[in-house]
């Protein structure tokens, strides 16, 4: 494959488009799928026969807003209807070439102009399971590009300058993670995409796997040659079986077109990749828990350093990246790392991929650029909290966040801002709560969590989960004591320095955050023996306090 | 030193073909022990004695680290599967709202915890740590179909329709 022949791929689907007057592309993600998007499409493929008219009906990845689902986009017009029926297809199809489908039509620009799609930009837009869609629209050029006119360390040198950082959560500077592996010796590299996602409430990872998948084996590419890798593994959750799905066809097809394999591009670059499961295992998002998982073991975490960039994957140099990281790789390369830093803020470039939840009237996928306000991610972007609610907080980066209270919404977000607000950026998981959330209940949530995940190789996240599980069950039954919260943050201050990995280091932030933010309602379930949220059970009889 | 010989099929059941099939894809390495475990839970429902003893015997693992991981991964079901399951989602958007009365009422109904099966075979209760449907949540999965914005009732519903079956 050259790039002349890439272009030809291009050329032949625009011509084949050209022979449609419309397109109806219908979301097939997991929420609509959820609520008859198969079903839907199957009607609208019928109405379309029955029409007579030239209509081209596709399925496509996650469109965004998840709460209007199942929904459905109209080219060229690019009119979007929102929970659309089956029964609602031939209205659609019938309109076409006429006036939208006004009870149908959503409006939803507020939604969407605040956002800007890098990772997402073919979400909605391309097939998922037609490698000629995705390079329809620049798919693997940028690795053609690389592989014909740069340098490995060229490659590197624009990843750099992107400031792009690694979006699992830690946030360390890709181009720096790149080129330690790049130097690093040996004949065999590894180059590995974390796909577990293991984070309740996120599911950012799912979408782009499930509704763009050779974004992810492009970037993956790219990165094998930039550091001298000539095998891959993406490490994908077994709880995400479209996932599995979408990723095994993309790397036939890719494999066919000669873009995964021996001497891709006619150079001597090759590169292949294999699939491996996860089997529920949060900790395994820990990257030497992660390696030691594909190697068919427990996944236990090991002292670093050494680093996976020296001693990896069966003790060879790895890289491992998220798959929003690979994700970014392609666009930044088509476009320049300039391109991408000029997105973001100072210290945090370019765009970030959220899952927003909760108590939020427009759930689902957003893309922003960060530095973006929290206030307009919630108001704007996501149309405020419903049902006459009040925000109380947003807890950003799961078990290993925290929760920001609602006077803090004027908070950029940032990897270091939302550091200094006591969470972290995380993966991407953005779970709204208004008044009816007991802020003790939900640390107790992410600790039993956490306790539950603790793969037990250290005692102080072993034990200390388990302690701080048992103090906070015991505030939110009303028989906790100010000794007990006392000891609960003398605990929380031995995990995070005492744990050996992330898992346990960061297993405390959700209590030390709400004991920052929210004290009084500890302190209201202590002394007052009250829930003011009314979601936990006091378990002391009222005469106690009489 | 002879040449290693993979132990014999465990019975002519066609599924031990699919397991080994795996193992012999990847070479008998191994590291293969998480993918061929994962072979035997999606063809046989669950992971028995036998199973793990014959995948730990073929890949040359030694079977207290083949049982090891398979008790390590909460995936991995040491118990047989009753005749449909559902699975409610424990994430943290479900649990924002209210997964855990639609766990307490499929308890309460079927008088069992998250994690067992009814005495008939009938029904199992799971729970999951994220099916990654947030958008929709509290979400629950009966026999993998994803439905969401569940309640209770709903839960209990599908319940009475397995029931009746």
């Amino acid at each position: 494959m050259t790039i002349e022949e890439l272009e030809q791929i291009q050329e032949s689907v625009k011509a084949e488009n050209a022979k449609y007057d419309y397109e109806v592309n219908v979301c097939m993600d997991l929420a609509c799928a959820s609520q008859g998007a198969e079903k839907l499409r199957e009607a609208l493929v019928k109405a379309v026969e029955a029409s007579g008219k030239t209509v081209l009906v596709r399925r496509t990845g996650c469109m965004g807003p998840c709460s209007s689902g199942p929904l459905v986009r109209v080219d060229p017009e690019a009119t979007l209807y929102h929970h659309v029926k089956s029964a609602n297809a031939e209205a659609i199809v019938s309109s076409l070439g006429g006036e939208p489908v006004p009870e149908l039509q959503c409006d939803l620009n507020e939604h969407f102009d605040k956002q800007v799609r890098v990772v997402l930009e073919n979400a909605g837009n391309i097939d998922p399971e037609k490698i000629d869609d995705y390079i329809s629209r620049d798919g693997y050029k940028a690795l053609l590009t690389a592989l014909i006119e740069m340098t490995p360390s060229g490659v590197i040198h624009r990843i750099t300058e992107s400031g792009l950082r690694g979006r699992g959560g830690g946030g360390y500077p890709t181009g720096l993670k790149w080129s330690t592996v790049a130097k690093a010796g040996g004949d065999m590299k590894y180059v590995v995409c974390n796909g577990d996602e293991g984070d309740p409430g996120a599911f950012m990872d799912r979408s782009v796997m499930e509704g763009d998948p050779h974004r992810v084996l492009e970037g993956m590419a790219i990165a094998a040659y930039a550091v001298g890798a000539s095998k891959g593994f993406i490490y994908v959750r077994a709880e995400y079986p479209v996932a599995v799905a979408r990723l095994t066809t993309a790397i036939r097809e890719a494999r066919r077109r000669g873009l995964l394999g021996s001497n891709i591009g006619g150079t001597t670059f090759s590169f292949d990749v294999e699939i491996r499961l996860g089997a529920g295992a949060f900790v395994c998002g820990e990257e030497t828990a992660l390696i030691a998982s594909i190697e068919g073991r427990r996944g236990t975490p090991k002292p670093r350093p050494p680093y996976p960039a020296v001693s990896g994957l069966w003790g060879k140099p790895t890289l491992l990246n998220n798959v929003e990281t690979y994700a970014n790789i392609a666009p930044i390369m088509r476009n320049g790392g300039k391109w991408f830093a000029n997105m973001g803020s100072e210290r945090s470039k370019g765009t970030k991929v959220f899952a927003l939840t909760g108590k939020i009237t427009h759930t689902g996928l957003i893309e922003v650029p960060l530095g973006i306000k929290l206030w307009e991610i919630i108001e704007v972007i996501g149309g405020g909290v419903p049902g006459g609610h009040k925000l109380k907080a947003i807890q950003t980066g799961g078990p290993s966040g925290g929760c920001i209270p609602a006077d803090m919404m004027g908070l950029g977000v940032s990897y270091d801002a939302l550091m200094a607000a006591g969470s972290i950026m995380g993966s991407g998981g953005m779970i709204v709560m208004d008044d009816t959330s007991c802020m003790v209940n939900v640390a107790r949530f992410f600790v039993e969590f956490c306790m539950t995940e603790s793969c037990g190789k250290c005692i102080p996240c072993r034990a200390g989960t388990a302690q701080m599980y048992t103090l906070l069950t015991r505030i939110c039954d009303g028989t906790g004591t100010m000794e007990d919260l006392e000891l609960l943050e003398e605990i929380c201050s031995t995990v995070k320095e005492a744990s050996l990995c992330g898992l346990g280091q960061t297993a405390p932030n959700p209590v030390l955050s709400t004991l920052k933010y929210f004290r009084n309602e500890y302190i209201e379930h202590i002394v007052h023996k009250r829930c003011l949220a009314g979601v936990c059970n006091m378990q002391v009889p009222a005469e106690v306090l009489a | 030193m002879s040449a290693f010989v993979p132990p014999p099929l465990p019975s002519d059941d066609k599924r031990w073909k699919i397991v080994n099939g795996t193992m012999r894809k990847n070479g008998f390495a191994r590291h293969a022990l998480i993918e061929t475990l994962h072979t035997v839970q999606s063809s046989f429902g669950y992971l028995d004695d036998d199973a793990i003893r014959f995948v730990a015997k073929s890949l040359r693992v030694p079977l207290s680290q083949a049982y090891g991981v398979v008790t390590f991964y909460h995936y991995f079901s040491l118990k047989p599967p009753g005749k449909h399951t559902v699975t409610i989602c424990a994430g943290t958007a479900c649990y924002i709202k209210g997964a855990d009365k639609l766990v307490a009422a499929a308890e309460k109904r079927l008088g069992i915890v998250p994690g067992q099966t009814t005495q008939d075979s009938k029904i199992s209760l799971m729970t999951a740590r994220c099916v990654g449907a947030c958008s929709r949540a509290p979400v629950m999965l009966c026999d993998n179909e994803v439905a969401g914005e569940v309640t209770a009732e709903a839960v209990l519903e599908q319940l009475e329709r397995w029931a009746v079956e």
